[in-house]
């Protein structure tokens, strides 16, 4: 662990697992959303189910959603901020088998009419992990610059990508490629050891049998 | 962190003649690619958040669950009107901890250090050290970086979470890095800075995780203290040339194999110790009755 994972995060109490992780998958699955959430479907599981509402797991969630980060001194009153905000939400429990017992599943509406599935746990200290996107594994945790890459299941599609990060001399640190038949459709999860231009992003989305590039950046 | 122990820590120490924050500071500039500079600044914002998370307590309010709050207020109203046993220094340390515990536990800005159910510790210490004995802020960031460095070999070496080891694992963490700060303060040398954090460490052994409903409150807010206390005891102990009979290391990997051998139920699972006592059970269910 680094030092400035010793001391601190700075954060809105009670729990780094329970309340700052839990706002970290909000703020994740707005950025991943790219657009403002104005409807969601919060499914808490495990130790979020048992635990979550006095360790205000609930609110941290929603004050994700809106766009605010682990230390922002509005998160307990997000509930109020979101019926301003426009933003529609409730909350069940996520019927799952095996997961990790910090998780929530969040099936979220945004303002450009997208709808997205996320299903991410809290792993502690702050730190989370996106497990599925769309019902396709991705398991990635946002902490390097990550793209994601929606696209069909056939041939060169992976090339098209890694050909056009080497031009641009960006070293790949971790690579999975997913999909969810032979065929259908298909996620690649790329970190990065830099980050990437925003050019770069819209020309690879442009690409053959791409169909959506998600770039995520916690540090950003 | 390139140290995976306190021992060798110290021994550099000695060879290259420089503190023990230093290494520890250098360590981190090299791992993160950082400057100097950088590093200093982002200790100089997490020192001031602290401070002012301090000073942003409010006696007035109330943990979602109402199991906490208002306990700072109280002890600090008794150090001013009565005359506390623990004298004036102590006692401000005692009211920093519950302040600082009862922030987090009311969703409030705090530290974690290492975690957010150990946050008050480290800043019950050095923030009453800073304003009442004129320090210098450099020396408080010294002093944090100690704190880190301690921090970072327990990590690695054990672990830091209630969840994982138990409170020793949490609290036991928080005061051996409070431990080692103090020593740094007072000047003491990088050998008495480990052993002042093996003794707190030994002092905490075998605690255990065993939250009221699970929550981050009863007994997470007054371990705090217990760990504030045991810091400044340990440091007094180590300036006084006293040393832990097991070396550091030795002390840290006890605190893993008593943490392995600690049952699940006695961590953070809210089963047990005080959770499963017929008061905490019943606070649980109030709790799942009012969802």
């Amino acid at each position: 662990m680094n030092l400035f994972d010793i001391l601190g995060p700075v954060m809105v109490g009670p729990s780094s697992s329970h309340t700052a992780g839990a706002v970290r998958i909000g703020l994740i699955t707005r950025k991943l959303l790219g657009a403002v959430p104005v409807k969601a479907e919060i499914g808490m599981y495990g130790s979020f189910l048992a635990t979550g509402k006095g360790h205000g797991t609930d609110r941290a969630i929603v004050a994700g959603l809106l766009g605010m980060q682990p230390d922002d001194m509005r998160i307990p009153r997000s509930f109020e901020l979101a019926d301003e905000a426009g933003l529609q939400f409730g909350f069940t429990e996520a019927k799952l088998k095996g997961a990790h017992p910090n998780t929530a599943v969040l099936k979220v509406l945004g303002d450009n009419e997208r709808e997205m599935t996320i299903r991410a746990c809290s792993l502690g200290g702050g730190r989370i992990m996106i497990n599925e996107l769309d019902g396709i594994e991705v398991n990635c945790t946002g902490e390097m610059p990550t793209i994601v890459v929606n696209h069909r299941d056939e041939p060169g599609r992976v090339a098209e990508v890694t050909t056009m990060l080497s031009m641009l001399s960006i070293n790949i640190a971790t690579m999975s490629v997913y999909r969810d038949k032979r065929g259908g459709r298909a996620v690649m999860v790329v970190e990065l050891d830099q980050g990437i231009e925003s050019d770069t992003l819209k020309f690879l989305e442009s690409l053959k049998g791409i169909l959506k590039v998600t770039y995520i950046n916690m540090g950003e | 962190m390139a140290y995976l122990s306190l021992e060798e820590i110290v021994k550099d120490c000695e060879a290259k003649k420089i503190p023990f924050f230093r290494l520890v500071m250098e360590d981190d500039m090299q791992e993160r690619g950082v400057s100097e500079k950088d590093s200093r600044t982002q200790m100089v914002k997490l020192w001031q958040a602290m401070r002012d998370a301090a000073k942003n307590y409010d006696a007035n309010e109330r943990s979602t669950s109402g199991l906490v709050g208002g306990a700072g207020g109280r002890m600090e109203e008794y150090r001013r009107n009565e005359e506390p046993l623990c004298g004036t220094f102590v006692s401000r340390v005692i009211a920093e901890a519950l302040k600082m515990g009862e922030c987090n536990a009311c969703m409030k800005r705090i530290v974690a250090a290492p975690t957010a159910g150990a946050c008050g510790v480290l800043p019950a210490v050095l923030v009453p050290f800073f304003e009442e004995h004129e320090t210098e802020e450099n020396v408080i960031l010294e002093a944090l970086y100690t704190a880190a460095g301690i921090g970072q070999v327990i990590a690695a070496r054990a672990y830091i979470a209630g969840a994982s080891g138990g409170c020793q694992a949490e609290i036991g963490t928080a005061s051996a890095m409070a431990a080692g700060a103090l020593v740094h303060l007072r000047g003491g040398s990088p050998r008495a800075i480990v052993h002042a954090a093996a003794m707190a460490i030994k002092n905490l052994l075998g605690l255990v995780c065993d939250p009221v409903a699970g929550l981050v409150e009863v007994p997470c807010v007054k371990r705090n203290v217990i760990g504030a206390m045991n810091a400044l005891s340990s440091a007094d102990m180590a300036l006084a040339g006293i040393e832990s009979r097991i070396p550091p290391d030795q002390v840290i990997d006890a605190m893993k194999e008593v943490g392995d051998l600690m049952s699940v139920s006695l961590k953070e699972t809210g089963e047990s110790g005080l959770a499963g006592t017929p008061e905490g059970r019943s606070v649980q269910n109030r709790m799942f009755a009012g969802k």
